[in-house]
């Protein structure tokens, strides 16, 4: 970013003969409205459009398909139509608490965005905090669910916001935890930093490192589902018991700025995961141009995390959803101490394991994982085949 | 009252005292399986009790049956329970046929018992896919439910409607099968029969799902016989009692099925999940039948002749048919003219609600929707 | 057991409460009994191992205004020995009062709540006597034969000028 700014106001470039401390933060905030703007925002109607045609496919729909080829416009008219629906605010209701509780959502959620690393040069600011920042800022997600169920006066709103205030602050412990690996292992918390300790292979990646990562990245998706208020943790927005959890006064724009979060949660889970254990943006070496490396970091990263984010609707489609006892109890009882012995267990692999021996292993990971992908496409087919579906039942494409 | 591990009494007395909210899970609600209110008083997750509040769904069919006769009737028993309305036609068929001693032919008992074990396939269907629906599994519903869409297909070619079906008539039924339909159907239970381990392997065994039924609202099968539950609930509480083979009508006595009881395979015996296995396991067992009714049909008439000012004697009867949601009693007085003197219908839902306030004490709110699901519950059974 | 065979059971065992066996009408033959026992011979016919008659099966009311009675009939079943059987109860249309059988079966505490409701039996000894399908402001009981609907309910009124 410093260089950026630099070339900018050095003589020829856009800025020329800005001073330092002015043009930076401009730059700052011109790149970061940028990334919103254009990025953030749109990520998280695409990510919607994924999510309906997705679950639709899953569950032998079609999904929307009539706005735009294969209704990818559909968020954009659902968007349209939100802004232009009457505010309504429920008089009991407390209006300024009410207001602000979107809003703080949504800032909790863009606000991480300024961590993320897109590619080895773009990134709004390589904080040498990085993932404790991000970990920080979607704290004030919580803030704003327990207000928007608080100031809507109405019980089920209440319990939504509690359950939700309760669930996610319980799963902030065991997402920490299984950071702290990855954190002993690279010695840094920057983002980038954590990047640049992988490898662009799939054994030099995080995920494959030792065993204790390996299941760091299991309990972390966990609990950052939980954190999403994803299924199977979507007991705050349970449809079929609270009709929309805390959200169920909210109308109109207010009401999609709390699923924007969702969904653009999605990809921020992504990114996270992507970035700690699969080796975020990193490509071989194959060309010198620079442009092109950095598309295919770019590209490289967007896919990793999209794949997070179709793994993440998948599980939606498929599993019910756990009670809120049960979802404590596997917070507390399991996921907690699992993520201890994983941060015990990164030390003692650190102290005790020599290098060569530490190879194997990772190698040996690799091609476990491989062997465990092409084992699950043969169950996929033997169930295709015992159900014995005509093709007007089901559609092989889980997008298009 | 103590819920894994946490006992209100200690809570209570060590000063975490804490007050009672009355919620109301209105007549509107996304799963409350139509109009049903339930004014639930809980501390925090755990209710004290849930009281239901019927009646949003009263529609006096009993009182229009004096009104419009015995043949005006049959349309009015398909609104009593429009989820599985073939049994309901027929429950009203046989109880105005052992009133006026009217024989109806073999053929169109071969084709009421086709129809309702149909319209009990695409019930359950409903009832196992909304018992996902309400514990978060959005698609074994919309899988279930592209199933019944087929039964639903065969159905309208059978009798032209697709849900409120009004095919029978008192002495038999209105229309023959059509041409193709035995094949039609063959087929189509050929291709059903293995998707059921299908739903079995999505959902019936998940983790998740199984923690959410197993040990939640066990019945004993005493509280069930007093509170007359029936059918799948019964049967889930583990009492070995099906009406189609105890008290024998129509056709059933030259079938060969087997009645499915709760065995407490993964909790206790009578909890939510043996309810929910008893239906999938009839599924199976109506297929069966099925296959041995599309075989064994015989030819003849489908409709004996019948007055049309049906006029039966002087008297009343009572008469109990297993509709999928349990065994519906129908108890017809005559006072000899063409219209009834009375009719009371007793539904298998009306008896499941009244033991809900019983079963909900101690339970979470989460609970609540799974064991109203689990009763397979509809509010037009309920209120009539 | 047949009816018949347990008519003379309970005539052998309560005598004068046990009116008359009828079987002279179409359908099921009955037992009339007179409303101050029904909760009794209830009891007796539970816990008694011939007839051990461990469900209620249907309760439902009956107005003849004819013959100036309410009816309230009990269909009774029994999972263990397999035979059922019909009792039947007549009270005067003024003043209906019959003693509850809750106690003995608890699907009675919803059944007699839906007889008072629609046909205005009431029946003492019932934990919660109140109306269960209708409103609980609803005026008259409408299975009656001379229910009057009323013409408004709450300022709405229940006539329509046109059908259409």
């Amino acid at each position: 970013m410093r260089d950026l700014v630099l070339s900018m106001i050095a003589d020829g470039g856009l800025l020329a003969g800005m001073p330092y401390s002015l043009a930076a933060p401009l730059v700052m905030v011109a790149f970061g409205a940028l990334v919103v703007f254009g990025f953030v925002l749109p990520i998280a109607g695409v990510t919607s459009w994924l999510e309906r045609r997705v679950w639709a496919r899953i569950q032998s729909r079609i999904g929307p398909n009539r706005v735009g080829p294969q209704g990818f416009l559909q968020w954009l008219a659902d968007g349209l139509k939100n802004l232009l629906k009457e505010d309504i605010i429920p008089s009991a209701a407390d209006k300024w608490l009410f207001s602000l509780a979107p809003y703080l959502v949504v800032a909790g959620f863009i606000a991480t965005f300024a961590t993320i690393p897109f590619t080895s040069s773009l990134i709004i600011a390589d904080l040498n905090i990085g993932i404790l920042y991000i970990t920080g800022v979607t704290g004030i997600v919580v803030v704003g669910v327990l207000m928007a169920g608080w100031s809507s006066n109405n019980k089920w709103s209440l319990l939504g916001g509690i359950r939700s205030a309760a669930q996610i602050v319980s799963y902030e412990i065991p997402a920490g935890l299984s950071v702290f690996p990855i954190v002993l292992l690279t010695g840094t918390l920057s983002m980038q930093g954590i990047i640049r300790a992988q490898g662009w292979a799939p054994w030099d990646w995080f995920f494959f490192y030792n065993p204790f990562t390996f299941v760091a990245f299991f309990v972390f998706f966990v609990a950052a589902l939980a954190e999403g208020n994803r299924t199977p943790f979507d007991i705050p927005e349970a449809e079929s018991e609270l009709v929309a959890g805390f959200c169920t006064e909210y109308s109109g724009m207010r009401y999609l700025l709390f699923f924007l979060e969702e969904w653009g949660n999605l990809y921020v889970i992504g990114a996270i995961v992507t970035t700690l254990f699969l080796g975020g943006w990193q490509v071989p070496a194959f060309t010198d141009n620079q442009t092109l490396l950095t598309v295919a970091q770019f590209g490289t990263f967007f896919l990793k995390a999209y794949f997070f984010v179709f793994l993440a609707m998948w599980v939606r489609a498929t599993l019910p959803r756990l009670r809120v006892d049960q979802l404590m109890t596997v917070c507390w009882k399991y996921m907690v101490p699992i993520a201890i012995v994983n941060m015990i267990g990164t030390a003692a692999w650190m102290l005790l394991v020599p290098e060569a021996l530490g190879r194997m292993v990772q190698i040996g990971m690799t091609v476990g994982g491989g062997v465990v992908v092409v084992v699950f496409f043969r169950r996929v087919r033997f169930h295709l085949r015992r159900a014995n579906l005509q093709p007007s039942d089901y559609y092989y494409s889980p997008i298009i | 009252m103590s819920l894994g591990g946490f006992d209100v009494q200690v809570l209570r007395e060590n000063g975490f005292a804490t007050e009672e909210m009355t919620l109301n899970m209105g007549p509107q609600h996304p799963s409350t399986h139509g109009v049903l209110r339930f004014v639930v008083r809980a501390d925090g997750e755990i209710m004290t009790e849930a009281v239901p509040d019927v009646g949003y769904l009263h529609r006096s069919i009993e009182k229009i049956s004096e009104k419009v006769g015995y043949h005006g009737f049959m349309p009015y028993t398909d609104r009593v329970d429009y989820v599985a309305a073939m049994p309901c036609n027929q429950g009203w068929a046989m109880v105005s046929e052992k009133l006026a001693g009217i024989e109806v032919p073999r053929r169109a008992e071969y084709c009421r018992v086709i129809a309702s074990e149909f319209n009990r396939i695409s019930s359950h269907l409903i009832a196992v896919g909304t018992m996902g629906m309400d514990i978060g599994a959005f698609t074994p519903f919309t899988h279930a439910l592209r199933e019944r869409e087929h039964i639903n297909n065969l159905l309208e070619e059978l009798c032209g409607a697709r849900l409120t079906f009004n095919y029978m008539r008192i002495g038999g039924v209105a229309w023959d099968l059509p041409p193709d339909f035995a094949e039609k159907a063959l087929a189509y239970i050929d291709r059903f029969e293995p998707l059921i381990d299908e739903y079995n392997a999505l959902i019936s065994f998940n983790k998740i799902y199984k923690e959410r039924l197993v040990n939640v609202a066990v019945i004993s099968a005493a509280d069930a016989i007093n509170y007359n539950l029936n059918g799948p609930n019964l049967r889930g509480s583990g009492v070995d009692f099906d009406v189609r083979r105890d008290i024998p009508y129509s056709i059933y006595p030259e079938l060969q099925f087997d009645v499915p009881i709760g065995t407490g395979e993964e909790g206790t015996v009578g909890d939510c999940f043996d309810r929910y296995m008893v239906r999938i396991r009839e599924i199976q067992e109506s297929c069966k039948l099925l296959r041995q009714c599309l075989q064994q049909i015989p030819d003849g008439p489908v409709l004996a002749k019948v007055p049309r000012k049906f006029k039966p004697p002087v008297g009343d009867a009572y008469v109990r048919v297993e509709s999928a949601r349990g065994d519906m009693g129908w108890y017809c007085v005559s006072d000899g003219s063409e219209y009834p003197y009375r009719v009371k219908i007793r539904t298998g839902s009306f008896t499941a609600m009244s033991i809900i306030e019983k079963v909900s004490r101690g339970l979470m709110i989460a609970d609540l929707i799974t064991v109203v699901a689990s009763f397979d519950l509809v509010a037009p059974e309920v209120d009539r | 057991m047949d009816t018949a065979a347990i008519y003379s059971k309970l005539k052998e065992r309560f005598g004068d409460v046990v009116l008359a066996l009828e079987t002279e009408h179409a359908g099921d033959p009955a037992i009339r009994i007179q409303p101050r026992a029904i909760a009794e011979v209830s009891a007796w016919l539970r816990t008694d191992a011939d007839t051990a008659f461990d469900c209620l099966t249907n309760q439902s009311g009956v107005d003849y205004p004819d013959r100036n009675e309410v009816e309230v009939v009990y269909h009774l079943y029994s999972y263990s020995l397999r035979h059922t059987c019909v009792l039947k109860v007549g009270v005067s249309r003024d003043n209906p009062l019959v003693p509850t059988v809750d106690p003995v079966w608890k699907t009675a505490n919803w059944m007699e709540r839906e007889v008072f409701d629609l046909v205005g039996v009431v029946f003492e000894g019932h934990p919660d006597l109140r109306r269960i399908l209708l409103p609980e402001d609803w005026v008259g009981h409408p299975l009656r034969k001379d229910f009057v609907e009323p013409t408004e309910y709450h300022g709405i009124s229940t006539k329509r000028e046109s059908m259409l």
